[in-house]
C-alpha cells in the first residue's frame, strides 16, 4: 500500500467528525500519524477547535467576569 | 410558583451580568451571520424573548446556557430563512462544484509537491490550549481567524460547529453535495488551525 502524503491524512482527519471511516481509511491514517509528527499534532488540533466551538456554544470564552 | 426558593432562583438579571452575556452572545452571533447589524437583532430577539419567558433557573450557568440555546434556535431559524436565498449558486459557484479548484490552490501552498507539510507549515505542539481559552485575547484572536476565512466556507463550518446542524442538513439547505461539504469544512479547520498557530500559539511556545 503506497504511504499516505499529509494532504490526504488532513483531509481524512477532518472527515472523521463527519462521517465513519472505513476501516482501510483508518488503518492508513493511524499508519501516516505514528511517522508523521505534523499529522499527530494535527489531529490533536482539530479536537482543540472542537473545544474551543464547544465553549463558543455555551458563552464560555475567557474568565468568568 | 410561590414556593420559598423562587427568589434566589430567578434569573440574575443585574447590569453587568446582562452586559458579560450579551457580549458573549454578540461575539457567537457575529461569528456566524459576519453582518453586526444582524447580530444585534438576533441578541435583541433573544433577550426579549427571554425576558418575556423567564421562569426558573438553578443559577447563573443554567441561565447563560438557556439563553445561548433561545439565541442558537433563532440564528437557525434566520439562516434556514435565509438559506433559500443565498442557496447553492453563491456558493457552490465559488466553492466549484466539483471540490473546488479555486480555494484549494490557496490551502494548497501548505504542501509540497507530493502532499507532504512544507517545513514552515507543518503543526507544532501547541501548549495547554485549556489555558489559553481563559484569556480574552485568545478569543479576540479566534475571532480575527474566524474572519479571515473566506464567507462561504465559515459559515459552513459556523453552521456545522456553533449551530451543530448535521452534515447532511447543512448540505441540503445550501444545495451542494455531501462532498463538497466535506471540503469546505476540511479547508476551514487547515485554515483555522494555521491562523491560530501563526498567530497564538507560536507566540506562546516561544
Amino acid at each position: 500500500m503506497k504511504m499516505m502524503n499529509c494532504k490526504d491524512a488532513t483531509q481524512l482527519m477532518s472527515e472523521r467528525y463527519e462521517r465513519t471511516l472505513s476501516l482501510r481509511e483508518r488503518l492508513s491514517l493511524k499508519v501516516h500519524t505514528a511517522m508523521c509528527k505534523g499529522c499527530s499534532n494535527y489531529g490533536q488540533h482539530l479536537d482543540v477547535l472542537r473545544q474551543a466551538t464547544a465553549r463558543l456554544r455555551e458563552g464560555n470564552t475567557g474568565g468568568e467576569r | 410558583m410561590s414556593n420559598p426558593s423562587a427568589q434566589a432562583a430567578s434569573p440574575p438579571w443585574d447590569d453587568a451580568s446582562i452586559t458579560a452575556i450579551r457580549r458573549d452572545m454578540l461575539r457567537f452571533a457575529r461569528m456566524q451571520l459576519r453582518d453586526s447589524g444582524a447580530a444585534e437583532d438576533m441578541v435583541q430577539e433573544a433577550l426579549m424573548a427571554a425576558v418575556t419567558s423567564a421562569k426558573s433557573f438553578a443559577g447563573r450557568s443554567a441561565f447563560k446556557t438557556w439563553m445561548f440555546a433561545i439565541l442558537r434556535n433563532k440564528i437557525v431559524d434566520h439562516i434556514r430563512a435565509s438559506a433559500r436565498e443565498i442557496t447553492g449558486s453563491a456558493l457552490v459557484g465559488r466553492a466549484g462544484g466539483d471540490g473546488g479548484e479555486g480555494e484549494l490552490e490557496d490551502f494548497d501552498v501548505l504542501f509540497d509537491q507530493r502532499g507532504f507539510w512544507n517545513p514552515d507549515d507543518r503543526p507544532a505542539t501547541w501548549a495547554d490550549p485549556e489555558a489559553s481559552f481563559e484569556q480574552d485575547a485568545f478569543w479576540t484572536v479566534f475571532d480575527i481567524c474566524m474572519n479571515n476565512l473566506p464567507e462561504h466556507i465559515a459559515r459552513v463550518y459556523t453552521m456545522r460547529e456553533l449551530l451543530e446542524l448535521e452534515t447532511a442538513e447543512i448540505c441540503a439547505e445550501l444545495g451542494i453535495t455531501s462532498n463538497n461539504c466535506f471540503v469546505i469544512l476540511h479547508r476551514a479547520r487547515l485554515g483555522l488551525r494555521e491562523c491560530l498557530e501563526n498567530r497564538w500559539f507560536q507566540g506562546e511556545a516561544r
